[in-house]
């Protein structure tokens, strides 16, 4: 279901009387699979392109499809389950549950995705396991490390195997260590579990490990290169 | 607990304890306040229920089927002496007392008044009735004596008469013949009840039908009940009999003081008005707690929203969790209400000045909450239920969010 295929699309935003240009006709589609980077100056449109790709803003024209889905024309619902069941998201500022353990914050996510308690718990211990926090499923997001807890963000992205993951400037708030960690953490996933991975990023180690890097100016791909 | 759901709201509520407890305390305040409110306020019915028709009308009366909207004199109920004595043996009760009624004119060496006579069976008419206890000078009626009279405190004091004088009452018969006598002041009551004080006199019975031309009949039959509780199972067992008792209604004291009912609806009225001011303020705190709750929140339900969590389902969150603070107010609340009630409802409860007036009117010095499922529930319930109601706009109002805009939030 992940291939993913925008057509012209574009997004202005409005800030006063001033119209500022986020996407300007962009064309792109991503096969199951891949391991994509955005890259591009500040304000290039980079977030505003994974947030349409991930259904959390809709575009002013053109068309996403995920799959045989249409998603730019799903209703807020519909939206809300295919992120829930295809979408693992990561953000910048990990956006864990403060009063959720690490164990808790993987689970939480499986419960409202309907899995059982113990699947759910037996789940969240491999993946922890698997981002490299065994003996700290207990602590909450306050007593774990930044890079600590953007690994822990990332299990809970990818838990139930979604089919796409969409991670907005992850290593932003790492130190180099943690994001090389990061990065090869990601690139085993997609290796292994042939999750496709889009990642936006100014950093050029990030860029590093992408198969596919995308360049990215003024609202419109300027460079797409496959490594 | 499996659920991460519920450890999340459970959790949720203690990130800002102080406020939580504030908001908790406010439901345990209340709750307590309610349930000893509406206890005392059952007590208090009941006290007044009994006082009032301990007072004179007695629990139950069997009277002339016509007699309770027409009180006329030849609505009448023959050999009533017997009838009462009968019924005595009948439910081994001594609560029963005969009692027949006239209206007079009554003349001192000054005045004339108005008055209601009522002829008693001495020796019975204590056990129905308190007001021959409320006699503050002189004494009450003797069985045997005649020309004797107990009148209230305020219509001695009109006709201007004291314990000795003579007092001459002229009114008309069972037969509409003409009926007088003279008689002597032997006791003059004080019930608190101005319509008792004001208009009411007492004689014998038994002189009361020679003077009357009773012909042995009277007009009720006076029954006083032992509790409240056994008003009612008393009514039914009398209706069975009384079929054979040709020609006998059975009167529930709800007939005989209409009075009491409204009075205590009113009561009632007014005592709701202010609980629910109560339950208002606390609805409000709750709506203001959770409001800033979702409010501080905004990041976090964006990024859940952002995850794929619908709105209802943040909503069901701030439900549960207001439910969590509802369920915490309301077993605390009913659990030190229930204590310090039930505690009053053994030992009394009292406020100043209550003891005098108590005893002025001969009324209990203390009140007693009555402590029952109701009044135990009905409060709080209404508490909790306008909690609920209270949390049901903060939800509603991830409605609107946004994930991206929710997410950028501090
Ligand atoms: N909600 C918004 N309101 C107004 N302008 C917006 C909004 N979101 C994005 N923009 C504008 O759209 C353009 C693209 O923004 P976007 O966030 O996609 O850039 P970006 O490539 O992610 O930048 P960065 O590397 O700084 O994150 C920018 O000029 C930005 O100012
Ligand atoms: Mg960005």
């Amino acid at each position: 279901m992940s291939a993913i295929h925008c057509h012209q699309l574009c997004k202005t935003f409005k800030q006063g009387d001033e119209i500022i240009t986020g996407l300007d006709h962009v064309d792109l589609t991503i096969e199951t699979g891949e391991f994509v980077c955005l890259s591009g100056p500040s304000g290039s449109g980079k977030t505003t392109l994974l947030n349409a790709i991930g259904g959390l803003d809709t575009p002013d024209s053109g068309e996403i499809h995920m799959g045989d889905i249409r998603i730019d024309q799903l209703e807020r619902g519909a939206l809300a389950d295919m992120r829930l069941r295809h979408i693992g998201f990561v953000f910048q500022a990990y956006n864990l549950i403060p009063v959720l353990s690490a164990q808790e914050n993987v689970e939480f996510v499986m419960q409202v995705q309907g899995v059982s308690a113990q699947e759910r718990a037996r789940k969240a211990r491999e993946i922890l396991q698997e981002v490299g926090l065994e003996g700290m499923e207990d602590r909450r997001p306050a007593q774990l490390s930044g890079g600590q807890q953007q690994r822990v963000a990332v299990a809970r992205a990818i838990v139930s195997h979604p089919d796409l993951v969409l991670a907005d400037e992850p290593t932003a708030n790492l130190d180099s260590v943690a994001s090389a960690h990061l990065m090869g953490l990601f690139a085993s996933l997609n290796e292994h579990h042939r999750i496709t991975f889009v990642i936006s990023t100014h950093d050029k180690r990030v860029m590093g490990y992408a198969r596919r890097l995308i360049g990215m100016r003024d609202g419109k791909i300027i460079s797409d290169e496959t490594q | 607990m499996k659920n991460v759901t519920l450890r999340m709201a459970w959790r949720n509520l203690w990130r800002h304890g102080k406020r939580t407890w504030l908001t908790v305390g406010a439901m345990i305040f209340s709750n307590t306040l309610l349930v000893f409110s509406i206890s005392l306020q059952f007590g208090s019915y009941d006290m007044m229920i009994n006082n009032s028709l301990q007072a004179f009308s007695g629990h139950i009366q069997l009277q002339h089927p016509r007699y309770l909207k027409q009180p006329k004199m030849r609505y009448a109920v023959p050999a009533i002496n017997a009838r009462a004595q009968g019924l005595r043996e009948q439910l081994g009760m001594s609560a029963i007392s005969a009692r027949a009624t006239g209206f007079a004119l009554a003349s001192s060496e000054e005045r004339s008044y108005g008055l209601q006579i009522i002829g008693v069976d001495a020796n019975h008419e204590p056990l129905v009735s308190t007001l021959p206890g409320l006699v503050k000078r002189g004494r009450y009626l003797q069985a045997e004596a005649v020309e004797e009279i107990v009148i209230g405190s305020v219509l001695a004091r009109n006709l201007k008469v004291e314990i000795g004088d003579e007092l001459t009452f002229i009114g008309s018969g069972f037969d509409d013949s003409f009926a007088a006598g003279v008689v002597r002041v032997v006791g003059i009551f004080e019930s608190g009840i101005s319509d008792l004080d004001r208009s009411m006199a007492q004689v014998n019975l038994g002189y009361f039908q020679d003077v009357f031309a009773m012909q042995g009949q009277g007009h009720s039959i006076v029954i006083r009940a032992r509790h409240i509780e056994d008003v009612d199972p008393l009514m039914s067992s009398l209706s069975i009999t009384t079929a054979n008792l040709d020609n006998l209604a059975v009167r529930h004291w709800d007939e005989l003081q209409p009075g009491l009912r409204q009075a205590i609806q009113a009561d009632m009225t007014s005592a709701w008005f202010m609980y629910i001011v109560l339950i208002v303020l606390v609805a409000f705190s709750v709506l203001n707690t959770q409001l800033m709750s979702v409010l501080e929140r905004t990041r976090e339900f964006g990024t859940m929203m952002a995850l794929g969590l619908k709105p209802a389902r943040l909503a069901r969150l701030i439900m549960l969790e207001t439910g969590l603070m509802t369920g915490l107010g309301l077993i605390i609340g009913i659990g030190i209400g229930a204590l310090l009630t039930g505690y009053l409802s053994v030992v009394g409860f009292s406020y100043p000045g209550m003891a005098e007036m108590a005893d002025k009117f001969n009324l209990p010095d203390h009140m007693y909450p009555t402590i029952s499922t109701l009044s135990l529930i009905l409060g709080p319930g209404i508490v909790a239920l306008g909690s609920l109601l209270a949390a049901i706009y903060p939800a509603l109002r991830l409605n609107r969010l946004r994930p991206i805009e929710a997410m950028r939030a501090v």
